[in-house]
């Protein structure tokens, strides 16, 4: 099963590779990694989203929780939550796919972010499936080239990761 | 205040923390603090000839001390030598820290003369590690890396430093930090209330219960507790390999080590149980066998400090994350409170299908007139030593027959990388015994291929009068290789046959030592008297072993536990 974990750790060189690295030694997946800094400076927050059962997925949280660099470790999936991600998609855009583009990313509450006499990049917001949904839609136009960021992720109501 | 420079702070904070021995090599990088080391008395430095060497002696002086071992290495090359015996100990839980030079700051990543990225090295086999970058750091990383290594689940941890952080032209104030306060590791230390009392009642319900303890139990300094607790209960107690001398061997609940090689008694007994108590061990597959067929009908309590050891390979039904001593005085605490006992004639039933099982003598071996059995030279040994000897080994056979006929009644005294199975290991960590305690009896039982692996080292326990006794079990096979190679192999016995061996009479001679060949079984005893009797010397006993004795018990891998090889 799917499941996004969110994590606060020490703002230190290496902090990210330590993550990183025990996901590689333990053979655990990985399928999209972002982190930034946050509102303290202190800290970054990483966004995990992996796949495994329930005995792995406990396992990842736990072996987290070891890495000493890592203040905080919650599998978001387990309450109510909001995932988004962010989509750049630069695609071909000559007589009838210009229109064709400008629909699509208006039916996807896209945005067009640049425009020449032959491409649009288009930015699509949303949860993955979306963005998964939109590239599906595009269909034959032929992508340029395309970015993800990975999804984020945050509870719902009041409560939250922070010390 | 006092100024000092980063290689005089360095040494300041080894002093503060109570290090007595570094083990180390001196090199570029590292030339500020050895002069630093140099100009004081209170830390002592033992030089030694291969950096590999140095850790495995500070682990070795870890495990018998219970104190933190401490290694001091050069960049590139020392570091790189260092990694073998860093994860030696990463994954025996020994709490360690190794210094690593490292090119100056404006150097690194450079490709600099001996630059290596020591922190990304060896990262997957610390617990944790540091790279200092500011002469101002030197104090609070080094009490942060002592406070990580012994708490909590021990282990190594590694801290580099440039060579820049450390000229003597540069001088800060120094003060030593009181303590640590790192807001994300927070070890747990007592058990859950909860749990525990869950756990007991489970115990207590048990019509065949097995105690199943490990290294955690020796790191943990709770040997004492645990032979009351096992005592209290009268229940069959089995000791991983780590965890031998954590219940005293002699008493009549212990049925011998279980796993692989474990006893015939031991592991029929878990096979069987209904309740199965872990204590500061870890499930691991030389432990458990096939995972499928591993105590099938078993309710199982998991006492250990690791919140990640707990149900990692076997899901367990009363996990307690603690540190075991605690744990066990809790749970003994309700008993005797509440005075709650076993089940006392299940348990008597439970006993006389026990002692059927080791009625079999599962241990029984051959005897030659002609040829040394290996066993008897293990029991030969522990009857000269009193049995109260520091055993260290390499890995191999010969590490299996000295944790199956030397049984230990006291913790520390059983030396040997379990989990990484380290060849090299044993002479280093038998120094580094020797350094802490001079006046105790320390022996490396050994065999003729991972003798060879560290063998450097008897240079430097004679610079530095380390004089313990080198037991090779020479069968002029990599034994246990060849064992693997009849069994699964049908006898094609691929490069584990060692010709060419030196000779090591004449090598320990060379090396300034005593060197002993014993090839006749009645001479065993006799050598091993003279040997030990050479209170002031290293010797080196080289005694020539039947090559093709394997050994027995044995679980197959993929087998379950009551799947042994017997014979």
């Amino acid at each position: 099963m799917r499941h996004i974990i969110s994590l606060l750790m020490e703002n230190e060189a290496g902090a990210l590779s330590r993550v990183a690295g025990l996901f590689s030694a333990r053979g655990y997946n990985i399928e999209s990694l972002t982190v930034a800094p946050t509102n303290d400076a202190t800290l970054s927050r990483m966004t995990i989203v992996t796949r495994g059962d329930e005995q792995i997925i406990e396992q990842i949280i736990k072996q987290l929780n070891k890495l000493i660099d890592v203040v905080q470790v919650q599998d978001i999936q387990d309450a109510p939550h909001i995932e988004r991600e962010l989509l750049l998609i630069k695609l071909q855009a000559t007589g009838e796919q210009r229109d064709e583009v400008f629909r699509l990313a208006e039916i996807f509450r896209g945005q067009i972010l640049d425009v020449t006499d032959a491409s649009y990049v288009v930015q699509i917001t949303g949860p993955g499936a979306r963005l998964d949904a939109f590239i599906e839609a595009v269909g034959n136009i032929p992508v340029i080239e395309m970015a993800r960021t990975g999804a984020l992720g945050l509870s719902r109501g009041s409560c939250g990761m922070s010390i | 205040m006092e100024f000092l420079s980063g290689g005089e702070i360095f040494v300041r904070c080894l002093q503060e923390e109570g290090v007595d021995i570094v083990f180390g090599y001196p090199g570029g990088a590292v030339l500020h603090i050895y002069d630093a080391l140099f100009q004081q008395e209170q830390v002592k430095h033992i030089l030694v000839r291969h950096e590999q060497g140095a850790t495995h002696m500070a682990d070795g002086y870890a495990r018998a001390t219970g104190k933190v071992g401490v290694v001091l290495v050069t960049s590139g090359p020392g570091a790189t030598n260092a990694v073998t015996g860093i994860a030696t100990a990463n994954m025996d839980s020994i709490p360690m820290v190794v210094f690593t030079g490292q090119v100056p700051t404006h150097m690194i990543g450079n490709d600099a003369f001996q630059e290596v990225d020591n922190v990304g090295i060896t990262r997957p086999c610390v617990k944790h590690n540091f790279l200092i970058k500011d002469v101002r750091d030197i104090a609070a990383t080094i009490k942060k890396a002592f406070y990580i290594a012994s708490t909590g689940r021990p282990g190594p941890v590694l801290v580099d430093i440039p060579k820049d952080i450390t000229d003597p032209k540069i001088k800060i104030p120094f003060e030593y930090p009181k303590d640590v306060v790192l807001r994300s590791y927070n070890p747990v230390l007592k058990g859950d209330d909860g749990q525990i009392k869950k756990a007991v009642d489970l115990i207590l319900s048990a019509k065949r219960p097995m105690l199943y303890t490990g290294g955690g139990v020796v790191l943990g300094g709770a040997s004492e507790q645990l032979t009351r607790f096992t005592r209290m209960l009268n229940y069959p107690i089995t000791n991983t390999l780590m965890g031998l001398g954590g219940f005293p061997a002699s008493d009549r609940q212990f049925v011998g080590m279980l796993g692989m090689h474990g006893t015939y008694e031991a592991n029929m007994g878990m096979h069987h149980c209904d309740v199965l108590i872990a204590i500061g061990s870890r499930f691991d597959d030389r432990v458990t066998g096939n995972l499928a067929k591993f105590c099938p009908t078993a309710k199982i309590v998991h006492v250990d400090i690791d919140p990640a050891s707990i149900s990692k390979n076997v899901k367990v039904d009363v996990p307690i994350v603690g540190q075991v001593g605690d744990v066990l005085n809790s749970m003994m605490q309700i008993m005797e409170h509440e005075g709650r006992k076993p089940d006392a004639a299940a348990i008597d039933a439970w006993w006389s299908q026990i002692e059927e099982w080791r009625g079999l003598e599962c241990m029984k071996y051959g005897w030659s007139d002609e040829t040394i059995k290996p066993q008897y030279v293990v029991q030969k040994l522990w009857e000269v030593t009193g049995g109260d000897a520091y055993i260290t080994t390499d890995v191999g056979q010969h590490q299996m027959w000295a944790a199956q006929y030397y049984p230990f009644d006291k913790p520390n005294r059983w030396i040997n990388s379990g989990g990484l199975g380290t060849m090299g290991f044993g002479l280093p960590a038998a120094l580094g015994v020797k350094a802490a305690f001079p006046d105790a009896e320390v022996a490396c039982v050994t065999g003729d291929g991972s003798i060879q692996m560290n063998i450097q080292e008897l240079s430097t326990a004679l610079q530095y009068h380390l004089p313990v006794k080198v037991i090779s079990l020479n069968n002029r096979y990599l034994g246990m290789v060849r064992q693997w190679q009849e069994f699964f192999y049908a006898g094609r016995y691929a490069m584990s046959y060692m010709e060419a061996l030196p000779d090591f009479v004449k090598l320990a001679e060379a090396y300034g030592h005593v060197g002993m060949l014993i090839d006749k079984p009645a001479d065993v005893e006799g050598a091993l008297r003279e040997a030990f009797k050479l209170k002031d010397r290293l010797v080196f006993m080289d005694f020539r072993t039947e090559p093709t004795e394997n050994v027995y018990p044995m679980v197959p891998a993929g087998a379950g536990l009551n799947e042994m090889i017997l014979v």
